[in-house]
């Protein structure tokens, strides 16, 4: 038997769960290297089973496979006790399906997902022996791309330990990709450097190179400038979309993984983007404008995914899937086509309470198990309008009532605490409605169709303002005064009537303060990160390998003062270290969400009416009729499109999917 | 019907347990189309028993599910679907139809199993191990302690070591060396795995045994058709209807 491996046997035998270094999945797929031009490694730097639920990487994992001139292979972050014997017996990283060293590729792309994920990226370049910084790095051929599906997330990372000569792909990775690929094999082919390769790069649409931008700041810290030091450079950077979502590559030979990963089935992506405009939420703002698939498209891409994997559970995906027009359609057929007669499991993610979802529901889940879940995310009417979740306290009782009588007992309720104008009554109003939702149960349920109490389960994370919102300008607070929020919806829990029916988690607090700095730092914060990865910080949103203490010396020593980033008040004037970013919303539109945040003052979904946020300049989407007329000419004008929108305020969610048990 | 599936699962593969290694299969069975019985209840699961598990880090030769399906499907068939989607490593080699009754499982018919063992590289014991195994072999009796989940137990494993012999390597292409072939046994009753055998002829002659020396590949399994004085050992696959 003749394979390959970067680890000798005695190692993977050794280490837990060797199947995540094998690269030998069904789907996975082998080329000859003789036979390509460019060598791609594509990384999600967390551990295996985290990064291999990632859509977006097995998307563009099949895109680029389809170019014969392209191997594109995957790479994810040793766990720690891998990672200790790579270090020790100087074993570089490599790549999955070819186990090639990741220093033998053309592109390493990596995807940034999430703040905490940011010194798992110093491990990959790092292991792979990929220099840290930019200026130790001229030797090497491989340019760094972000995968850039959602590098707009965070452009923070760009300046994670300053590894600024590399480019970044802002957008959806099914855009421009070939563009960049092409350039790069055209460089080549000339002799040309990889400065030189990385300038022409740049003036592709959504690649951002950091080396050719300069900064400067003004006296306060805060920034002065940020602009290209070079001609030829864009001035912004525009972020990329697909506009026409039935087009667009999907996955047709997904990869199948032998041990089980977090999203153990195929995943259904139903529409991108998000009509709401929930103002704390990112990727409800930059994923706009909504764009849906046809049913034709999902009832095609559900037979391959399935047929092409085996899995036995199909999941839809997407921001907000009960606003998808042909919700009912494509349930009612996955349930005919698949469910019954071929024991496929159909997971729901959110869905609104309504005759519909709990049909649905109850056809494909144990009632008696499973739990329905309500995302208010505030307690009281005004904090639900601050942030645009503009559901009503009335909807939220009369969908927990209508459940309670369709069998179901069990409610988790998620809110968020620290968000703008909150004030102690707002979380208070947390443990009274779930005291309402418990008095729902039983003056609905009556006694002898009980089965003992009913299970409400609050649970709050604590808000982090991110970049592209409404909410970019708000202030964070000392993890001390988020214990103390939370101790007051605690207090008000244990007083209720219901208290026994009542269970209260929340977040970690200190973990939420570094979120925030991650997510709105600038250059400055990159030397923070290295300090903090070079002290040991790895894995930090696995709760058992996080330290806060050590990221409190990383900013020490790199003379970083949290309170500047998290709990400075911004003005609305101030330059954002990502404004260089052109997100499709405009930076005039959220700051008049901000405004109306402070009012109080909820705006209408997308289907209800425009309100002129930019996105439409994508000229795709919800933004448009059927004709390609643009909708903004009706900014402001209520009249529903398109879709008939049955209730234009958001509603309850409830979360079929993993809830069991 | 009932189908007894065999299949070999060698290389890469070797990493995967047995518990990937079934929810693996599952899903081949789907991507094949073989219409596989469902269980009643409230978690429907497909209908399929293995017969002996395959520890991580050994290969084999021979691996045996036996699978209800309601649609029938000749053997070639069955076979040639799973092999149509196959990792590197595993490769489909027969299927026939078994009877159905409880001791039909390929897990109730389990007696004996059979393992070529090598060296690992710069793992091999000095030159004159072989005589000292011969005359190991010769005892009446190898006491062992046998642990358990809860329990420890003396044994005699000499009586369920049916087969060792140590040849030159052949059938192993360009690598020389020694291999160990062992015949034990193996299933419900008496079940004695090669490391076993090799650990306490280690402890007993005073040699070093760790756990990765050897490459481990089983070769057969077999079923008792005979007496307990007088086995006859057939492969699991010869059991078939």
């Amino acid at each position: 038997m003749n394979y390959k491996l970067a680890l000798p046997e005695e190692i993977l035998l050794s280490v837990s769960k060797p199947e995540r270094y094998l690269g030998n999945e069904v789907n996975a797929v082998r080329k000859d290297p003789g036979e390509v031009e460019i060598r791609f490694a594509m990384c999600f730097p967390d551990v295996y089973e985290i990064g291999m639920s990632h859509l977006g990487i097995q998307i563009l994992y099949e895109m680029f496979n389809r170019r014969p001139d392209v191997w594109c292979e995957r790479v994810y972050s040793p766990w720690v006790d891998l990672d200790k014997i790579m270090r020790e017996k100087k074993i570089p990283l490599f790549a999955l399906e070819s186990q090639d060293p990741v220093l033998a590729m053309d592109f390493l792309g990596i995807t940034l997902q999430y703040e905490l994920c940011y010194t798992n990226i110093l491990q990959i370049l790092d292991l792979s022996g990929i220099p840290l910084l930019a200026e130790d790095r001229l030797h090497i051929r491989s340019v760094t791309p972000g995968d850039g599906r959602d590098m707009k997330h965070d452009p923070a990372p760009e300046d994670a330990a300053e590894c600024r000569e590399r480019g970044d792909y802002i957008g959806e990775g099914e855009t421009v990709y070939d563009q960049l690929l092409d350039l790069y094999k055209e460089c080549r082919k000339n002799g040309e450097t990889r400065r030189e390769f990385l300038k022409k790069a740049a003036a592709v649409p959504g690649i951002y190179c950091p080396m050719f931008y300069d900064v400067s700041y003004n006296e306060d810290g805060t920034l002065r400038s940020f602009e290209p030091s070079q001609e030829g450079i864009p001035a912004r950077v525009r972020k990329q979309v697909v506009t026409d979502m039935d087009d667009a590559p999907y996955i047709t030979k997904p990869l199948v993984p032998f041990m089980q990963i977090t999203q153990d089935r195929v995943v259904l992506e139903v529409q991108r983007g998000c009509i709401r405009g929930c103002r704390f939420c990112q990727a409800g703002m930059i994923y706009r404008p909504t764009r849906t698939k046809s049913l034709e498209t999902l009832k095609k891409q559900a037979s391959t995914l399935l047929e092409q994997s085996g899995q036995d559970e199909i999941s839809l995906s997407s921001l907000s899937t009960s606003d998808y027009p042909e919700l009912p359609g494509l349930v009612n057929y996955l349930i005919e086509q698949y469910g019954r007669p071929k024991n496929i499991n159909i997971s729901l993610p959110s869905l609104r309470i309504d005759a519909f979802s709990l049909d649905v529901m109850s056809k494909v889940q144990d009632i008696k198990k499973s739990s329905l879940t309500f995302a208010p995310e505030g307690g009281s009417q005004r904090m639900r309008n601050v942030i645009n979740k503009g559901l009503t306290e009335e909807d939220i009782l009369r969908g927990a009532a209508d459940a309670f009588r369709g069998g179901w007992s069990k409610v988790k309720l998620y809110f968020m605490l620290g968000q703008p104008t909150e004030m102690e009554e707002d979380r208070r109003a947390i443990a009274q409605l779930a005291e309402k939702i418990a008095e729902t149960y039983y003056d609905t349920v009556p006694k002898e169709k009980r089965i003992g109490k009913c299970s409400i389960t609050i649970s709050t994370s604590f808000f982090v303002p991110k970049p592209f919102t409404p909410f970019q300008w708000a202030t964070m607070f000392d993890p001390e005064e988020y214990l103390e929020f939370a101790h007051t919806v605690n207090q008000e829990v244990k007083s209720s009537l219901n208290h026994k029916s009542i269970r209260y988690n929340w977040h970690e607090a200190y973990v939420t303060v570094l979120e925030g700095l991650l997510a709105r730092g600038d250059r400055r914060i990159a030397r923070t990160i290295e300090a903090a990865y070079r002290a040991g910080s790895l894995f930090d949103a696995w709760t058992e390998h996080w330290d806060w203490e050590r990221w409190v010396r990383a900013m020490e020593d790199t003379g970083i003062e949290i309170d500047f980033y998290t709990k400075r008040r911004r003005t609305e004037e101030e330059l954002f270290p990502w404004d260089f970013i052109d997100a499709g919303v405009s930076k005039k539109y959220l700051l008049s969400e901000w405004h109306k945040a402070m009012r109080a003052e909820i705006t209408p979904n997308c289907h209800v009416q425009c309100n002129a946020c930019g996105a439409a300049k994508y000229h795709g989407g919800v933004c448009f009729n059927e004709t390609g007329e643009s909708l903004q000419t009706r900014a402001g004008t209520q009249l529903p499109y398109i879709y008939p929108a049955p209730d234009c305020n958001p509603v309850p969610g409830i979360h079929a999917a993993a809830t069991s048990s | 019907m009932r189908m007894r599936i065999r299949y070999s699962k060698q290389g890469l593969m070797k990493f995967i347990g047995h518990l990937d290694m079934m929810r693996y299969f599952q899903k081949a069975c789907r991507r094949a189309g073989i219409d596989v019985t469902y269980t009643e209840g409230m978690s429907p699961h497909m209908s399929m028993s293995y017969a002996f598990p395959l520890g991580v880090g050994m290969t084999s030769d021979s691996e045996y599910v036996d699978v209800d399906i309601n649609t029938p499907m000749t053997g070639e068939e069955i076979v040639e679907r799973l092999n149509l989607s196959v990792p590197e490593g595993i490769r489909f080699l027969d299927a026939c139809e078994i009877g159905i009754t409880k001791a039909d499982k390929g897990m109730n018919q389990v007696a004996r199993a059979d393992y070529t063992l090598r060296f690992r590289e710069g793992c091999e014991w000095d030159p004159d191990w072989k005589s000292a195994f011969y005359s190991f072999l010769e005892q009446d009796e190898i006491l062992v302690i046998k642990k358990g989940k809860k329990t420890e137990k003396e044994v005699n494993i000499r009586p369920l070591i049916y087969k060792a012999e140590v040849t030159a390597m052949e059938d192993a292409g360009d690598a020389e060396g020694d291999v160990i072939r062992l015949g034990l046994a193996a299933g419900n009753e008496n079940n004695i795995r090669p490391e076993l055998v090799m650990q306490a002829f280690a402890d007993a002659a005073g040699r070093t045994f760790t756990q990765f020396m050897f490459h481990i590949n089983r070769d057969e399994v077999y079923a008792d058709r005979g007496s307990a004085d007088a086995h006859e050992f057939v492969p699991l696959i010869d059991m078939c209807l």
